[in-house]
C-alpha cells in the first residue's frame, strides 16, 4: 500500500497539470463563446450553439478518439507544423478537454450573462457610460460573480474527466492505478487509493470555490 | 459511404446493433441506478444521525471520484471478489463477469448517486402542507407516500432526471474500456480494421449526438404531459 503512493502522487501531478491548463484555455474559450451566444446576428449565434450542442451531446471519450487518433489522420495537418502538437498525446488531451469545458463553461456563462439584472446596465447607460465598458466593467465581471458555484460543479466534473486522459497513454492518476494494477493484480489497493487521491482532490477544489464564493460572491 | 453499408463489406448493421446495445446498457444502467436511489434517498433524508452518514457517502464519493475508476473497480476487482467467493466453495477456476452486467452495474451505481441528489431535492422542494394534509387526512403511510408525494416528486424531478438521462447515456461508452461491444468499442474496432479513424470516430459522434437530441424531444413530451394540470 505505502510502496505504490510515491507513483500514484506523480500521477496526480500530471492530472491537476492537465486539469490546469484545460482549465485555463477552457475558460478563455468559455468566455469567447459565450459572448458569442449572446451576440445577435442569428449566423454567428447559431454557430456558437452548435459548438456547445456538439461538445455536450457527446462522450468526453469521443471527442478525445476524434482528437487523438482522428486528426492524425488527415494528410494535411500531419504534415503542418501543428504535427508537432498532434502527435504527443498530452498535447491532445489538453485540446480535447479544453473544448469541452469550453463548451459547457459557456453555457454556465451564458446563462450568468442573461440573468444580469437590467438595473445595472440601464444605470451605467444613464451615467453616460459606454456601451463597451459597460460590457467589460459591469456585465463581464458580473457574470463571472455569478457563475462561481455552477463553475465549481465544472472543475470537479473536469477533474474526474481527466482520468480519461489514461486510456490515451497517458500515466496520470488514473494510468499510474491502471499500472499498479496490472503489475500487482491488486485492483482493490490500487484503484481505491486512487480514488481516496482523487476524493482529497475534489475536496480541496470543492472548498477553495466555497472560499471564493463567500469572499468575491454575488449576493442579489 | 460504402463503408456504413448493411452486410459483409460495410459496417453499418454492426454500428446499428452496438447502438442499440448502448442504449440497452444505459436504460439498465438508468434502472439499477433508480433503485440505489429508493434507497439511499429515504436514508439521506433520514433524521437517524448515522443512516443519514451512511447516504450522504455514497453520493459524496461517487460523484468525487471519475467514473472511469468505479468501471475498473467493478471490472477487475469483481471478478477477483467473485473467484474469492467460488474459491472458498471449493473452485478454483477463473470466472468471468458478463461485461454488459459489470458495465450496467457501474454506470449504474453512479448514475444512482445523481439519482439519489434529484429525488432528495424534489421531495424537499414538496410543499410542507402536502405533508400535512395528507397526514390529517388520516392516510397511511405508505399510501401517503405513493398516492401524495411520489406523483409531485416525480413531477419535480423529471427535469433534472433528463440530465441525469444524458450523463447516464454519455457514461456508457466508458465501458467500451472493458470489451463490450457497444457504439464506442464498434468504432474503435473498425476504425482499427479499416485505418480510418477519423471517420468512424465522427459517425460515433454522430450517433450520440441523434441520441441525446431523440432522448431530449421524448423527455420534453413527458414533461408536457406530467404538467398537465398545472
Amino acid at each position: 500500500m505505502i510502496s505504490i503512493f510515491p507513483s500514484l502522487l506523480n500521477g496526480a501531478v500530471i492530472t491537476l497539470k492537465l486539469l490546469a491548463s484545460s482549465m485555463f484555455f477552457g475558460l478563455l474559450i468559455g468566455l469567447l463563446f459565450a459572448i458569442l451566444r449572446i451576440n445577435k446576428n442569428p449566423i454567428i449565434n447559431k454557430f456558437a450553439y452548435g459548438y456547445s450542442y456538439f461538445f455536450r451531446g457527446t462522450p468526453l471519450l469521443v471527442q478525445l478518439y476524434l482528437i487523438y487518433y482522428g486528426l492524425a489522420n488527415i494528410e494535411f495537418l500531419r504534415n503542418s507544423f501543428l504535427w508537432v502538437i498532434i502527435r504527443e498525446p498530452y498535447w491532445c488531451a489538453i485540446i480535447a478537454f479544453s473544448l469541452n469545458t469550453g463548451a459547457y463553461t459557456s453555457e454556465i456563462l451564458r446563462s450568468a450573462f442573461q440573468t444580469i439584472k437590467e438595473g445595472y446596465i440601464e444605470a451605467a447607460q444613464s451615467l453616460g457610460v459606454t456601451k463597451k465598458i459597460t460590457f467589460y466593467k459591469i456585465q463581464i465581471p458580473i457574470a463571472i460573480k455569478q457563475s462561481l458555484p455552477a463553475y465549481g460543479n465544472e472543475i470537479i466534473l473536469m477533474l474526474k474527466g481527466t482520468s480519461l486522459a489514461s486510456v490515451i497513454t497517458i500515466m496520470d492518476l488514473m494510468g499510474e492505478a491502471r499500472k499498479v494494477n496490472v503489475l500487482t493484480f491488486k485492483p482493490f489497493e490500487a484503484f481505491i487509493t486512487a480514488g481516496i487521491i482523487y476524493l482529497f482532490l475534489t475536496f480541496i477544489i470543492h472548498n477553495i470555490v466555497k472560499y471564493l464564493e463567500k469572499k468575491y460572491g454575488f449576493q442579489t | 459511404m460504402e463503408l456504413l453499408s448493411f452486410g459483409d463489406t460495410g459496417w453499418g448493421d454492426e454500428l446499428f446493433f452496438a447502438t442499440l446495445m448502448t442504449i440497452a446498457v444505459s436504460i439498465g444502467a438508468m434502472a439499477i441506478g433508480f433503485l440505489f436511489a429508493l434507497i439511499f434517498t429515504p436514508l439521506k433524508l433520514s433524521k437517524n444521525k448515522t443512516l443519514n452518514i451512511i447516504g450522504n457517502c455514497y453520493t459524496t464519493i461517487i460523484r468525487g471520484v471519475p467514473e472511469l475508476l468505479v468501471i475498473y473497480l467493478l471490472f477487475f476487482g469483481g471478478t477477483g471478489a467473485a473467484m474469492y467467493v467460488a474459491s472458498i466453495f471449493g473452485y478454483d477456476g477463473y470466472i468471468e463477469i458478463n461485461a454488459f452486467i459489470t458495465g450496467a452495474l457501474a454506470i449504474g451505481i453512479i448514475s444512482g448517486a445523481y439519482s439519489t441528489e434529484v429525488f432528495r431535492g424534489a421531495i424537499l422542494s414538496i410543499d410542507k402542507g402536502q405533508f400535512e394534509a395528507s397526514k390529517v387526512l388520516g392516510l397511511k403511510k405508505n399510501i401517503q407516500f405513493y398516492k401524495v408525494i411520489l406523483p409531485q416528486m416525480l413531477r419535480l424531478s423529471i427535469p433534472n432526471l433528463s440530465n441525469v438521462w444524458q450523463i447516464t447515456l454519455k457514461d456508457t461508452s466508458l465501458i467500451s474500456v472493458t470489451g463490450l461491444v457497444e457504439i464506442m468499442r464498434q468504432s474503435y474496432i473498425a476504425a482499427g480494421s479499416t485505418r480510418d479513424p477519423l471517420f468512424f470516430y465522427s459517425v460515433a459522434a454522430v450517433l450520440y449526438l441523434i441520441l441525446t437530441f431523440l432522448s431530449m424531444k421524448i423527455i420534453n413530451k413527458l414533461e408536457v404531459r406530467y404538467n398537465k394540470g398545472f
